[in-house]
Order: structure tokens, then sequence, then C-alpha cells
């Protein structure tokens, strides 16, 4: 059966397919799509987040005082092999300390506090020579030594996703341009104004990982987009390119659902695309890819979308990772007066920050200042009805509404069963929920909650195992002991001989303590 | 900008502009068509059966729900509403005032409220009425010479029996199961309504219009209606050509309580199944159950009990008709996997 659907999934983009549920939202992305992308003015002071993807935060390599050049390396990232983090412009590390670190947990954390001496100098860079021939290690090495991670939002290092590609062997390469998310459109401009660069990552990831075929993805409301992509890819006389338009519907730029549009395939639950041959990047990651292959560039900027009604000029910005968020407002002309909330990503799957200290990360794709008319007033949560409404919407197929009972009232071996880990967050039913139920913000609770279970049933299971061995080392050491004594007992012998042993010994006994009374 | 104006909270950010407390309130202007044809046919004492059960509604919602606005959520009145549609105009009225307050209290509130209850509150306040009181609510006076006057015996002391008047008529099912000489009613008279009936049964136009307008909102499921009504014509049509049975298909349709029973009562959203596969299964019993009583049981009419007992198997449609979830093989696949497996 799965060989099937991998010759299924050869055909992607051939015939396009629906997915179940989803959304039709307006989308408000020209506000922001009319000013070309500029640079963002230089910030006073940049702090880069040293937890910037999932997993554990990087260990720092740099210390307070030092001089780095933009593009050296700052911290060290262990998690999943995926490399290093880089100074976003040239100066002086002034300290490593606590800041806002643009979490959704709103927590502070560790940051790289650098303070530009202005120059911007770069550091000595290592583009690989002659990308065409080079072999497909040195271009993923490239990879991970730039630090790139998925720019779409979701941040897994892209040398873990391309290294397991090349290992498993992938077919297709889906370049995902679908924007779905409402108001975003880093990525509309980015293809709009660099597809030549889109087209270039593209043909080094498909080297990367020895895909024969690349399917990019955008959606049809993109006029310009489709054509200046068509026109980058006559230049480049790239044959195994497509460029594919998919119909607006929230959420198709997810992963799976974008896979099954193009393919009308499911990615296995708990599985990955790479079951089925396919590898899935965001289009400004394969741009991140171009730079670093044949520039030598790691990742130290990204285009950031700065939009909403709460800002006067919605605009894109070429941004270095660690500008604070109040330098990007700015240049978008400043707060309206009726800035009611501060949104790092989408207005769907988006998180609120309490503050513009925060500073850009690697994953942020989209500073979303909504005014009062946009975010509705909080309403009273109400029972549920059983609508149905949620089941309607969601891409996943799952049955929000029982899953939110199951969650609330703990009941975890059903909540495992009703799907939970299937759930994408993607917000669908959340939105259209009547009785105003945080059903997302269950979820997460959910998940939340099982992966603590989880972890105690680990820490139980390793303890029980702990106790275990050592009932049983104990066990052996008793054993050990009285075998020795019989050993000892039976080397005494019995009668005359052993009486006279004992005799001996206690005549030793005696006369050691007359000598040392 | 100002700190102290930004709030924190969790996505998504925009959410659509339904609420449950809107759909209960449509629910409540759809019927507006019909509560006036109620009145414009029956006169006063439709006000006032409607009026006393809306009452017994509300009074016990307020007294004993657990939210002090739960009123304002509309499914009070709705409850209400929809009883007294299913009463005949010279129902006493304290009869028709506890019939509200027991299916609130019992049908619902007793669950915990709005959401958790298992049977639709208006029938089951029905049902009850029925059990206690089964002259008073088959007892169909005939149409007094003025609009003005009341119907029946609606102003019967509490506690009384309605002194029973002689002039009664039969309502079309019960004239063609019980009558001594069977007539079938025109279809027209069906339509419009211009028959012997409970307040809300008569006119099935105005009952297709609410729930038509309902339909388009999305407040209404419409598998449901459809499948009841397309099961009660077809099996209704099979027995009427074999011979078996009286009623011809269309008068089935557009007779008694029905099109009420099928656009209002079965598609209460807490009390039928969540999946549209789920909502096939339950239209076509209920459209069975409905045949099954009209022609053989030994009432006239049989809508209320086929919902309710549909109503009771709602549970169990739910957990048989869970949709494959995304990235999970097909059932057969996953049951092979089970049997196979360790």
């Amino acid at each position: 059966m799965l060989r099937d659907a991998m010759d299924q999934a050869k055909l992607a983009g051939a015939t396009l397919h629906n997915f179940h549920g989803g959304l039709q939202l307006r989308h408000n992305k020209r506000i922001s799509c009319e000013l070309p992308i500029e640079r963002a003015a230089p910030a006073e002071r940049f702090y880069v987040p040293l937890l910037q993807q999932s997993g554990q935060e990087a260990q720092p390599i740099v210390a307070a005082g030092q001089h780095v050049l933009k593009g050296e390396a700052i911290g060290c990232v262990e998690h999943l092999g995926s490399g290093y983090l880089h100074a976003p412009t040239s100066g002086t590390v002034s300290a490593i300390g606590t800041h806002p670190i643009s979490h959704p947990s709103g927590f502070d954390g560790r940051c790289v506090v650098i303070e530009p001496d202005g120059l911007n100098q770069w550091t000595e860079l290592h583009p690989v020579d002659n990308w065409q021939q080079a072999d497909p290690d040195v271009l993923r090495q490239a990879i991970r030594s730039a630090g790139i991670v998925g720019l779409g939002g979701a941040v897994f290092p892209t040398a873990h996703k391309v290294d397991e590609a090349s290992r498993r062997g992938i077919h297709t390469l889906i370049l995902n341009g679908a924007e779905c998310e409402p108001y975003i459109s880093c990525d509309e401009m980015l293809m709009r104004e660099q597809p030549a660069s889109i087209i270039l990552g593209a043909r080094i990831l498909q080297r990367a990982v020895g895909a024969r075929r690349t399917v990019i993805a955008i959606e049809d409301q993109m006029g310009a987009v489709h054509q200046a992509l068509q026109h980058a890819l006559r230049e480049s006389a790239a044959a195994e390119i497509d460029i594919v338009k998919v119909t607006t519907i929230y959420p198709e730029g997810g992963e799976k659902q974008l896979i099954q549009v193009l393919t009308g395939l499911e990615v296995p639950s708990g599985g990955r695309p790479t079951d089925l041959g396919l590898l899935c990047q965001n289009v400004a990651t394969a741009t991140a890819v171009a730079r670093a292959v044949t520039e030598g560039k790691p990742l130290v900027e990204r285009i950031v979308t700065v939009t909403g009604s709460g800002v006067r000029r919605p605009r894109n910005l070429l941004t270095p990772i660690g500008t604070p968020i109040s330098v990007l407002v700015e240049q978008s002309g400043g707060y309206a007066d009726d800035a009611a909330r501060l949104v790092l990503g989408g207005p769907m799957m988006g998180y609120a920050l309490a503050s513009d200290d925060n500073p850009v990360i690697k994953a942020a794709n989209c500073i979303l200042v909504l005014s009062s008319d946009e975010i509705r007033p909080p309403q009273p949560e109400m029972p549920c009805i059983r609508c149905g409404e949620c089941a309607r919407v969601c891409p996943a197929v799952l049955q929000p509404q029982q899953l939110q009972w199951t969650v609330r009232h703990g009941l975890w071996d059903e909540t495992v069963s009703a799907g939970l880990a299937d759930c994408i967050e993607c917000g669908c039913c959340d939105f259209v929920c009547p009785s105003h139920i945080p059903l997302v913000e269950w979820f997460r609770h959910g998940k939340s909650e099982l992966r603590r279970l989880e972890a105690e049933r680990l820490a139980a299971d390793s303890a029980r195992q702990r106790f275990e061995a050592r009932e049983a080392r104990l066990d052996r050491l008793k054993q050990d002991r009285r075998r020795r004594m019989e050993e000892k007992k039976r080397a005494l012998g019995d009668g005359q001989e052993k009486q006279k042993r004992i005799a001996d010994a206690i005549e030793r006994a005696r006369s050691r303590r007359q000598e040392n009374p | 900008m100002n700190d102290s104006s930004i709030r924190v909270t969790a996505s998504p950010h925009v959410r659509s502009a339904e609420s449950t407390t809107r759909i209960m309130w449509s629910v409540v202007y759809s019927l507006a068509p019909v509560v006036a044809a109620s009145i414009w046919f029956f006169g006063p004492s439709a006000v006032l059966v409607l009026l006393a059960s809306v009452a017994g509604c509300l009074i016990t919602e307020r007294l004993f729900g657990s939210v002090r606005s739960s009123l304002a959520d509309g499914s009070a009145m709705i409850t209400g509403l929809l009883l007294g549609l299913t009463l005949p105009p010279g129902f006493p009225l304290w009869m028709a005032f506890l019939g509200g307050a027991f299916g609130m209290a019992f049908g619902k509130l007793i669950f915990g409220g709005l959401g958790q209850n298992v049977f639709n509150p208006a029938l089951l306040g029905r049902a009850f009425l029925q059990a206690a009181f089964p002259v008073a609510i088959t007892t169909w006076p005939s149409k007094p010479e003025s609009w003005w006057t009341l119907q029946g015996d609606n102003l019967a002391l509490p506690l009384m029996s309605p002194v029973v008047d002689a002039a009664t008529e039969a309502t079309p099912l019960g004239n063609l199961k019980f009558g001594d000489n069977p007539v079938i009613t025109p279809l027209t008279d069906l339509l419009f309504g211009t028959t012997a009936g409970s307040l809300g049964e008569t006119s099935a136009v105005l009952l297709l219009l609410g729930g038509l307008y309902l339909a388009f909102r999305g407040h209404l499921n419409w598998h449901i209606p459809v499948s009841i009504l397309v099961t009660v014509y077809a099996l209704s049509g099979l027995f009427y050509v074999i011979g078996i049975s009286q009623f011809p298909p269309l008068f089935m349709l557009f007779s008694g309580g029905l099109m009420l029973g099928a656009f209002y009562m079965a598609t209460d959203m807490v009390t039928s199944p969540v999946t549209n596969k789920g909502c096939w299964l339950f239209g076509i019993g209920i459209g069975a159950l409905v045949v099954v009583i009209r022609i053989w049981g030994g009432l006239p009419e049989g809508v209320m009990y086929a919902i309710l007992l549909m109503n009771a198997l709602v549970p169990f449609i739910n957990r048989a008709t869970q949709p494959r979830k995304f990235g999970s093989p097909p059932r057969r696949v996953a049951e092979k996997k089970k049997e196979g497996g360790p």
C-alpha cells in the first residue's frame, strides 16, 4: 500500500485535491504589500535569544566584552545536531543576560546582547564553490553550519530535515509558498521580489537531498508571484521545477494539508512527509539555503511583515535577528491610536506578546498589531451545544467538541484515542465555536499534560527499574556472602583440625592484644 | 504602545461573529410566522396556551438554572414555544404551565442545563402531559363562531379536569385512523393549516419556510429533516402501494406534527448526532418509527415518541459514526491490525 502511495506522491501537483474542513478568511494581505521590502533601521542594541527553536537553548560561545563580526557564531545548538547561532551585526557583546525572548510562554530568557559598531562588517565567509558539482554532503553541511531553520514558523532545524530526507530517499521537494494565514505577506513579497533566489534554493535543496523534482506551491490569488516565478524559472532553464497554484483556504499552508492538496494523500498519523517520499520546505528557507551555499552567509536576517490596523504604514522589512520589535513598529509609522494587541505570527496561530521589547527571532514571520476593531472583545464561555461546527472545519478530521470534553475532565486515555496528537492547533474550531470555548487552549493544555504524564511515567519506570536492579544486586551480594561463608566453613574441615584452628586463632588474637594494650 | 492597553490572550485572535445566543434567538425568530399562524387560526386561546408554556419554562429556568443569566441565551424560550406549539388550542393553561416546568426541570436542568440533556426538553414536557392528561391533550374543539371566543376549557382551575365540550373535531390523522367514516383531508388544507390540530402542527408551509431559513443560516443540519421526510415518504408510499396502510404518502408528510418535529424538534443540536452520517441514521430511525407508530400504534400520532426514542440512541450513534481521523488507516485495515497484531 505504501508503495502505491509513493507512486501517487510522485504525481504531486498534477491534479489538485481537497482537504477536510478549513476556513475562508479575510486575507488582509494587500495592506502590507504596497511598499517594497526595505532593510530594517539599525537598532541600538540587538538581543539574540539563545532559545530560538524547538529543544534546548543554545550554549553561548562568546563572552561579554568580546568583539564579534556579522555572521560569526555566537552560540552552539546541540538539539538534533542543528548547528549554530550567529551574530546579526558586527559589534561588541555587552552582556549575556536575561531579557524578553519572544517565546509563547512569555517568560524571559538568556540573550546575547550586542552593541553594534555600525560597520556591519561580515566575518570571513566560506561559500561552496560550484554547487552544481558539489557533493550533497557538503551542501548539507553548509546548511547545518548556517544555522538554518524552517522559516514558515515551525523553526524545525532544516539540516535535520534534510539529513533525514537524504537518508530515507525522497523523490519530490515541495516548496511551500501557500502563506495561508491572513495578514502575513513576507513570503509573497519575497517570491515577488527575489524569485531567482527561490529557484536557486530549490535546485540546491534538490541536489542536497537527491530529489528528482520540485513543486513550488503558491496561492491562486498571488498573480504577480506566479509571473515572477515563471520568469525566473525560464531564465534558470531548470526543467524539473513546477509551479502549482492552489486554492486559497486556511490552513492549506500547513505541511500536511498542502501535501494532501497536491497529492491526495494523508501523511500517516505520527509520521513524516518522508514516509511518502516528500520533503516540504518554506520558500524563505529555500532562499536562506541559496544564500548559505552560494555566498556562505549564515541565517542572520529574515523578512518580517509588520501589519494590522494597529500600525500606520504596514510593510515588509528585511530584519536582522535580535532587532527589538519597537524598531520595526516605528519604521512602519508607529502605533495607531486604537492598537490593542501585539501578536507574533498571524491572527490564527500567532501568540500575543506583552511588550515590544521582545526581539525578532528566526520564527518571526509577522508582527501583527491588531486594533480593537479587529479583535473581538472577550466573550463569556457558554456550554457546548454540540452544533458540530468545529468538526466540520477541522482539517485533521477530529471531533474538537469531544476532545475538549475529554481534556477538560482529564480522561487521558480517551484523549489519546480521540487523536489529540493529530491536532495541528490551526484554530479553525476555536474561530467558529459559537459558545466561545477556547478549544485550542484546551488542546495545548492537554498536550502539555500528556507530555508531563509521559515524563512522569518514564521517571516512574526508571525508578522502578533502579529499585529492581538494586534489589537484585543486594540479593546477589547476600548469596555471594553466604556462598563464601560456606566455602570457608568447608575449608575449616571438621573434628580435631577444626578445634585446633579455632584455638590457634584465639591465641593469635590474645597475643596481639597483649602487644598493643 | 501603552503597555496597559495590550491584552495578552491565546490564539486565535480573530473569531467568527456567531454565538450560541444568536443561534438560539434566530430559531425563536424563525418560529414567528408559525406562531402568528396559530394565533390567526385559533384566536386568543393560542396566545394563552403559548404564554402559559413559555412562562412555565422561563420561570423554572430562572429559579433552578445554574447560571443567573441563562434566560438570555434563548434556549428556555425555544423550549416553551415548541412545547406550546404541540398542544391543542383548548388545553387548560395550568397544564401547559406544568408541562413547561416539567420539561425544563426534568428534561434539561436535572442533567446540568444547556448542552447536557439527553432528551428534547419540549418533547419530554409533552410526553409528561400525554401521560398525565391523555384526554385533555387529545381533545380538539371545533372552531368557535367568533375568533375572540376561547376554545375548549383554557381557564380550567389548577388540578381540575377540563370540562369537555361536546363539540369536538378529529385531527386529520385521528380521523383517518379512528374515525367512523375516515376521510383523507385534502392536501391544500394540510399545507396551509385549515384543519384541526395542535397549535403549530397545522401549517406545513410556514414550518417548511422557517426550517429553510434556519438551514440557510447554517443553524440546522439539513441531513436530519431530509432523511426523516424521505424515509416517511418512501416507507409510507411502499405500505400504501402494497395495501398495508390507508395513509397516502403525501398525506403522511403534511399531517400531524411531522414538519414541526422534523425541522424543529429532531434538529435540536444538543440531542441530535454530531456527524452527518449519524444524522442520516438518526433521521431514518425517526422516519421509520413515525410510520410504524402511525400505522400500527395505538396513537394517531407518533412523531414525539419517535424522536424521544432516537434521542436516547444518540450517544451510541455518535460512537458508531466517528469519522476516520486524518492520517490514520482505514477502519478495516486498523481492525485487521488489531486482530492480527500482538
